[in-house]
């Protein structure tokens, strides 16, 4: 790298750099790309074909495992969809609220409650994992939808994300002009501020819709009942069930394929706004 | 917490000051979060406080109702968390498994960040974002991925014990060097987007190559972002619970002990110790905060006071 710009040359070609990227790049990919073949092989091409050649099971693999234990799976598939969608939209408009009143007011409170609010960032899952277990039980709620949707509204760093871009977008003036022609200020909110706000709630909706979709320990922890299981929680039951089967194989590995498939969709159509970013001044793009 | 703001910045010069006397509009709109934190924040965590105090006493056999009392214990269960020898090798494996997955992790996103940021750089935008990738994976898939793998008969690799003792701490290693590689290249990558041009322009005219801006410029503008996902993939890696618990059915080197977090599944759940899970999650979560807080004192001006 530094050689190749020392001496005059104009236009170095970057070789260095680029080969790092791309070997990179082929680390990433290689598992993907092996699942989705291996996810293409029966159960006897599994164990005896070459790594990466395409086999002919796929669509009995996809059959097998929509078949499993009556079609749980696609159970699966719906309550992440459930857990992820609901808890994003939730943990947003919860967070853009908390994070403009944050922002555009001075209240008694206000450095405490921030405080408190953001003070979840440090706090482990694990610490609030068990005993929110138990209130749940005492609530009669472990086990149902609630106790996996309830506990992923808050988000401490949503919070902190909409206060900083909120204090960042919403100039003062413009809701003080709109005091003066007698807006409230729940009007102020809906029709000023939000549509400001909205890149903000796009990325706080993706961030948390990925740590939902993507969370075992919590549903691991709180539900029983394998058709309230997520995602994660199900592929994971099925290793535990299928480990030492290499006849069940084949539907983890298709299992594993097709819990990739919607989050990678998303992401790659959504990327350019995928800015899930630790320091404030990135928020912004 | 510290008793400052987090970001502390004399920021409020811009007509701050006439902010209106909104009476209880800010705290109506703060209610759902302050109802939400209170639910499921702090009652867990006093809750969590007032279980790893006390103990279940059994009194004859313990047969029968009020055979099993629970009664206040002190300290009992924290010396015993911190005596138990069992959950002392966790936290070394933790701690072997935690250097290798943060040197590697976090060596890979910087030069990742550098070689996307440098001059004339072909592919870019494809390979940025196949690195990022896997951040879109749950940690689930990724280990069911890389699991079969590692299994003989299937690795594409030969049939090396990947699973076996030996290898198995690097073997999660990659799992979890996989997975967060992708993210934390993006914030140093973004970090570094954010630099005027200029700065290199004026030190290439000072003769200095694309090696030298590197170390000598673009490094430590990136220190504060370093600091920053060092100390989040720290607090990750001390509550490392997936990978382990995933992989566990297909090798018998990892314990139902492994990390420190699985005791504390183990403790709760299994042997339905909660007392002694409860000082467990407690140690846990006082290492991840004197971790956190440390971290803040370092760079409080500089990442978290940038608004």
């Amino acid at each position: 790298m530094a050689a190749a710009t020392r001496a005059g040359t104009r236009r170095p070609a970057g070789i260095v750099p680029t080969g790092v990227l791309v070997l990179g790049a082929v680390y990433t990919l290689f598992p993907v790309s092996w699942v989705v073949v291996a996810a293409t092989k029966s159960r006897a091409e599994l164990f005896s074909t070459a790594t990466f050649a395409p086999g002919t099971g796929l669509l009995s693999n996809l059959a097998d495992l929509f078949a499993y234990r009556d079609g749980v799976f696609w159970l699966w598939l719906l309550n992440t969809v459930l857990y992820a969608g609901g808890g994003a939209v939730l943990a947003t408009a919860v967070a853009t609220v908390s994070g403009y009143a944050l922002a555009t007011y001075a209240f008694r409170g206000r450095g405490l409650i921030f405080n408190l609010l953001v003070g979840g960032i440090l706090v482990p899952p694990v610490v609030l994992a068990i005993p929110q277990y138990l209130l749940f039980s005492e609530a009669g709620l472990a086990g149902t939808y609630w106790s996996v949707l309830l506990p992923q509204i808050l988000s401490p760093y949503s919070v902190y994300l909409a206060r900083i871009y909120a204090r960042a977008a919403i100039p003062a003036s413009l809701l003080e002009a709109g005091r003066l022609d007698g807006a409230g200020e729940w009007r102020l909110f809906r029709r000023v501020s939000l549509p400001m706000l909205t890149p903000a709630m796009v990325t706080i909706f993706l961030f948390q819709f990925v740590a939902i979709w993507n969370n075992f320990l919590l549903p691991f922890i709180m539900l029983g009942d394998d058709h309230r299981f997520p995602l994660t929680v199900g592929l994971y039951t099925l290793l535990a069930a299928g480990a030492n089967q290499p006849s069940l194989y084949n539907l983890i590995i298709t299992g594993t394929l097709l819990s990739l498939v919607p989050l990678v969709a998303l992401f790659l159509t959504m990327q350019r706004h995928w800015r899930a970013d630790l320091s404030g001044g990135a928020v912004k793009s | 917490m510290t008793t400052r703001p987090l970001t502390t910045r004399p920021v409020t010069t811009r007509t701050r000051k006439g902010a209106p006397r909104a009476g209880a509009v800010p705290y109506l709109f703060l209610a759902p979060a302050m109802v939400l934190f209170t639910l499921f924040m702090a009652l867990p965590i006093g809750y969590t406080g007032y279980l790893s105090l006390r103990r279940t006493k059994v009194s004859g056999l313990g047969l029968g109702a009020g055979a099993r009392t629970e009664v206040f214990a002190g300290l009992g269960n924290y010396a015993a968390a911190i005596g138990d020898g069992e959950l002392w090798a966790g936290w070394l494996r933790v701690l072997g498994y935690g250097a290798l997955v943060l040197a590697l992790m976090l060596g890979l996103a910087l030069v990742f960040a550098l070689m996307l940021d440098a001059a004339h750089v072909r592919l870019a935008r494809i390979t940025r974002i196949s690195i990022y990738l896997p951040y879109a994976v749950p940690g689930v898939a990724a280990t069911l991925m890389w699991g079969f793998l590692y299994l003989p008969g299937l690795s594409p690799f030969g049939d090396h014990p990947f699973l076996g003792a030996g290898l198995v701490t690097f073997s999660m290693a990659n799992v979890a060097v996989w997975g967060g590689t992708g993210f934390n290249m993006l914030v140093l990558y973004t970090n570094l987007r954010a630099v005027p041009r200029e700065y290199y322009e004026a030190a290439r005219i000072d003769g200095a190559g694309e090696l030298a801006i590197a170390l000598r410029i673009k490094i430590p503008i990136l220190v504060p972002a370093i600091v920053l996902t060092t100390v989040f993939s720290v607090v990750a890696t001390i509550q490392v619970f997936t990978e382990p618990t995933t992989l566990r059915p297909l090798t018998n080197t990892i314990s139902s002990t492994w990390s420190p977090l699985m005791k504390v599944y183990r403790d709760a759940f299994v042997t339905g110790d909660l007392h002694s899970a409860a000082a467990t999650s407690m140690v846990i979560a006082g290492i991840s905060l004197v971790v956190s807080l440390g971290f803040l004192r370092i760079v409080k001006n500089h990442a978290f006071g940038e608004d």
